[in-house]
């Protein structure tokens, strides 16, 4: 437990971090960000409450910089991100439509791609120079070909020719759609449906991650002596492997923090190319129509994610191995 | 004997290849990597038209490969051959620069945490950690959104940008290794001997560093060919940079992936793919190099040694028969 409140505060300062960065951002790009800003805008005309509004958020009204800050700070401390341009709604509604989308499918797919990438890690390490071994380097061509582009292939062959699965959405709409949004079975397998080629992208492309790292942890940890005095002992083979796993899972579990925001804006673009409804799309719509506010909520939100993503990493390795309790 | 066992051939035993290009990965990479770098350095040049050029203002139907355009047309009838030709130098250049910056941001930041210790590390360290928790890709898209419109070509610019957003990882594993290094005895004695702290990391650490920082670079690089492939993909590069990406962006504006004219977004991603799979490549086999123990030997160890390694002990069943 002490173990885990020494790292709390490193989330609390990467939290603190991550909402000043946001501050400066549009303040730090050459040029003034509002004249940027208004330059870019779709919309034709602004109600002077709407530029009032702006010019807290970026700069060029007759605040200092301080002054300036501590607005954000309060109104963050409210949950106010500010209002969208172009939806016209607060950016806090806008993301809380959102975000249970990305989440539901960051979290399936990294799930997924953990359990069986281990598991394949594993089995490679163990038949070492097996036919696992030589599958290697055609995995990480999925972890070496960008997002989007492996997102447009599963799209085109198994959705767009193969026919298997819907192309874009998150779920049926329209005219035609038989089922209704609602915790109802029908509405789900439509869900999972729309999900499976998103998600299996996103699985794909980091599965080769966790499938290098066990499997170089498991060559390393084999070597180890209780390893060898498991099956000294005569355990069944499948157990001396479980022993070995079981510490070689170790490291991949802290390298979590590694590719989780790797993997996290990757599903993002992974969203915008099967238009799912999440906030990968809405970003993109914002970046489309110079939707500052919410474009600068998105990042807020989701950097916010992955840290807690890394804290719920940090409580399982905790949990697992009993020398980071004792160290604290 | 047991071909576990075998030893390796020293480099300059039977002459001929240096040691690094035997790994068939290492070759492989390198072939398809030099490849592309010609193609960026000279393709500009060797493009029969210019990316601009447009064949006609009337037809507005792309058309299929042919003698006269190689890889076709695209709806506003631009030479696709001469697009892709053009397209590789800004993507490489960009990720090449992102590359260096972002080393030798981990470098420093890694390097120094790792050797100073106490508060120093834990500072640096926190740093890390939270760059690694920053979504680099997201960040790049508003700010490419905020700037000016001219500053989105600059490719100096876009790499720095790159760079800032993926020089954790490297400086993590920097670290990491880093720590493992300042207890050596070689170390210890230099320090003994009276060597002073930029020299011992100079000389002594950074040797020894080496094999992780082209490891680290060449993580760098793939990733900043997709963070700008998918920058200008979405459209937030300034479009009259040719590159892939922006290709690939007229082609998803003019949908042409769901009206059959493969000729126009294939090569472009065919391109990105194969600049990240050379370098994939080229990453596996310096693993391979640096961590013997890595590799996965196809020949010899299959079918015919023991499956099971401990250690250097095969511990072989004797009903498999197959006892060395």
């Amino acid at each position: 437990m002490r173990a885990l409140l020494r790292r709390l505060w490193f989330y609390l300062v990467a939290a603190f971090a991550a909402i000043t960065l946001n501050f400066f951002i549009p303040r730090m790009v050459p040029g003034s960000a509002l004249q940027n800003f208004l330059a870019k805008m779709n919309t034709a005309s602004l109600t002077p409450s709407q530029l009032q509004a702006l010019e807290a958020q970026y700069g060029g009204g007759h605040q200092g910089l301080v002054a300036q800050y501590l607005t954000y700070l309060g109104n963050l401390f409210h949950g106010n991100l500010g209002m969208s341009t172009s939806l016209s709604t607060p950016v806090s509604t806008v993301l809380g439509n959102d975000l249970p989308w990305t989440i539901g499918l960051v979290g399936s797919a990294t799930v997924i791609a953990f359990l069986v990438g281990t598991l394949i890690g594993v089995l490679a390490g163990w038949r070492r120079s097996g036919l696992l071994d030589s599958l290697l380097p055609a995995a990480t061509f999925f972890q070496a070909v960008p997002y989007f582009i492996l997102a447009s292939l599963l799209m085109l062959t198994l959705g767009f020719y193969g026919g298997m699965f819907p192309t874009g959405g998150a779920y049926d709409t329209g005219r035609f759609a038989t089922v209704t949004p609602g915790w109802n079975g029908p509405f789900m397998a439509n869900v999972i449906d729309h999900a499976a080629l998103p998600a299996a992208t996103v699985a794909l492309a980091s599965i080769a991650g966790w499938i290098i790292g066990m499997r170089n942890m498991m060559i390393t940890t084999m070597d180890e002596d209780y390893v060898l005095v498991a099956a000294a002992k005569g355990l069944p083979r499948w157990r001396v492997v479980a022993v070995a796993a079981r510490n070689a899972l170790l490291p991949s579990i802290s390298n979590f923090a590694l590719s989780i925001s790797l993997v996290v804006t990757g599903s993002i673009v992974t969203e915008i190319v099967f238009n799912y409804a999440g906030v990968g799309r809405e970003i993109f719509n914002a970046a489309q129509a110079a939707d500052y506010p919410v474009m600068q909520g998105i990042l807020l939100v989701v950097t916010f994610t992955v840290l807690g993503a890394n804290l719920l990493a940090d409580i399982v390795y905790v949990a697992l191995d009993p020398r980071a309790r004792k160290v604290a | 004997m047991s071909p576990v066992l075998r030893p390796r051939r020293r480099s300059g035993g039977s002459g001929s290849r240096p040691r690094w290009l035997r790994s068939p990965k290492v070759a492989a990479g390198s072939l398809i990597l030099l490849f592309f770098v010609l193609l960026a350095v000279f393709g500009p040049m060797a493009a029969p038209h210019s990316p601009e050029w447009q064949a006609s203002t009337l037809d507005n139907v792309p058309h299929p490969p042919s003698s006269q355009f190689w890889l076709g047309t695209d709806v506003q009838q631009h030479d696709l051959f001469s697009q892709l030709l053009a397209g590789g130098r800004d993507t490489l250049l960009i990720a090449f620069v992102g590359g260096l910056v972002a080393t030798a941001l981990s470098v420093v930041v890694g390097v120094s945490a790792g050797f100073l210790g106490g508060k120093a590390d834990e500072v640096l360290s926190i740093l890390t950690n939270i760059f690694l928790a920053l979504p680099g890709l997201l960040i790049l898209m508003v700010v490419m959104k905020m700037m000016p419109d001219g500053d989105t070509g600059n490719p100096l610019l876009i790499g720095a940008v790159i760079a800032l957003s993926a020089w954790a990882w490297g400086a993590r594993v920097l670290r990491a290794q880093t720590l493992a290094l300042r207890n050596q005895d070689y170390v210890d004695s230099a320090r003994v001997v009276g060597e002073g702290r930029v020299r011992i990391i100079l000389f002594e650490i950074l040797p020894n560093l080496l094999p992780i920082l082209a490891s680290s670079f060449i993580f760098t690089v793939i990733y900043g060919i997709g963070a700008y492939a998918s920058l200008a993909w979405l459209g937030l590069i300034n479009p009259t940079n040719a590159s892939w990406g922006t290709m690939l962006n007229t082609a998803q504006q003019f949908s042409a992936t769901t009206s059959g004219t493969w000729w126009w977004y294939g090569p472009p991603a065919l391109c990105i793919a194969f600049v990240g799979i050379a370098l994939a490549l080229l990453n596996f086999g310096i693993d391979e190099i640096v961590n013997p123990r890595m590799r996965s030997t196809r020949r010899g160890l299959r079918s015919k040694g023991p499956r099971f390694q401990l250690g250097l002990t095969p511990v072989v069943r004797a009903e498999e028969g197959t006892r060395p």
